[in-house]
């Protein structure tokens, strides 16, 4: 019990610890509404530089310098989300944007989750077609229990 | 339960090694495929690092072959490529133009001093905005431009004796017939 709360423990002190290391840029904005849009925008977006955190997450350079850039599009330029999403794939690829488009080379990718569920469905399917082995009978259960109790 | 679908596990097996297999030596997760080859080199303006007054825009980069090289003081793969570039540079005479990204001027002219200069015009490029035009994630990175200004050619990483071999001469050998 004291070990499983320890780990609680741990695991509570980690958490807030990435909370609090994650960077915070003072950026001006002239609405609610752009904020939001750019917390959404850098939660979503990967950081190139580092293989499995978004803009929001990083402390890199590199994440700082697109994180700028996300704000000025967003102020200045007034793009909206699909073209600041666009504006970054162009630059950097799609390994910027966490959600991969759906294209020839990446349906696998999509349709993976749902092959797999279907065969699941396809094996406990045959699993419960298969019939039951019928009950012992009366004879069978005597010759059961003699087995059972001889030694 | 029939004879072929004792199979069916070792086969499970197999896909998973195989899928497994080809995922992890398609490439190397840090080397991102560059979204802009084949594309124009994106349009800028920035000043020039030895003669700050001056601009220099998209314009300079035209008329001939040359290889766009963004490189910093802070980093020890710049300092380890730039013999390299001066050999280049010399034996080729490519011309070869530097983006000094997110760097200090004067530790760049001075460091140019010391180590020798393989560059025919120098773009300060003190906050990064030109790197992000150009997808650039860590320096050095280099980018080779046909006559046109077309990105031809891309490398993350340094230039090296192999990668001058295998990469970047015969995409200038490319350039040059084209």
């Amino acid at each position: 019990m004291a070990e499983r709360l320890g780990v609680l423990l741990l695991a509570f002190a980690w958490a807030t610890a990435a909370l609090a290391a994650s960077p915070v840029d003072l950026y001006d904005f002239d609405s609610d509404a752009q904020e939001s849009r750019y917390r959404a925008l850098i939660a979503e977006l990967r950081c190139p530089k580092c293989l499995n955190t978004n803009l929001a997450g990083s402390d890199a350079p590199i994440a700082q310098d697109l994180r700028r850039t996300v704000h000025r599009l967003i102020t200045e330029e007034g793009m909206s989300d699909d073209e600041i999403l666009a504006f970054l794939q162009a630059r950097y690829g799609d390994f910027v944007l966490y959600d991969p488009p759906f294209r020839p080379d990446t349906w696998v990718l999509w349709l993976a989750p749902v092959l797999f569920l279907a065969a699941g469905a396809l094996v406990l399917w045959r699993m419960l077609r298969q019939p039951r082995p019928a009950a012992l009978s009366e004879q069978e259960s005597a010759e059961l229990r003699r087995i059972l109790e001889r030694d | 339960m029939s004879r072929a679908s004792l199979f069916i596990p070792i086969s499970v097996f197999a896909l998973i090694i195989g899928v497994g297999w080809i995922g992890f030596s398609l490439n190397d997760p840090h080397e991102l495929p560059s979204a802009l080859l084949g594309k124009p080199f994106p349009d800028f303006e920035a000043p020039r690092l030895h003669e700050p007054d001056q601009r220099v825009s998209r314009d300079d980069l035209l008329g001939e072959p040359v290889l766009v090289n963004v490189w910093a003081t802070w980093c020890p793969t710049c300092a380890a490529e730039h013999d390299e570039l001066l050999r280049i540079r010399d034996e080729t005479g490519l011309r070869i133009v530097g983006v000094n990204y997110k760097d200090d001027a004067a530790k760049a002219r001075r460091w140019l001093e010391a180590y020798g200069n393989p560059y025919d015009l120098i773009i300060q490029d003190p906050d990064g905005s030109l790197g992000v035009e150009l997808g650039v994630y860590g320096a050095p990175e280099s980018f080779l431009l046909d006559r046109a200004g077309t990105i031809v050619y891309k490398r993350v990483g340094d230039i090296n004796p192999r990668i001058w071999r295998d990469e970047l001469r015969p995409a200038l050998m490319q350039v040059m017939d084209g």
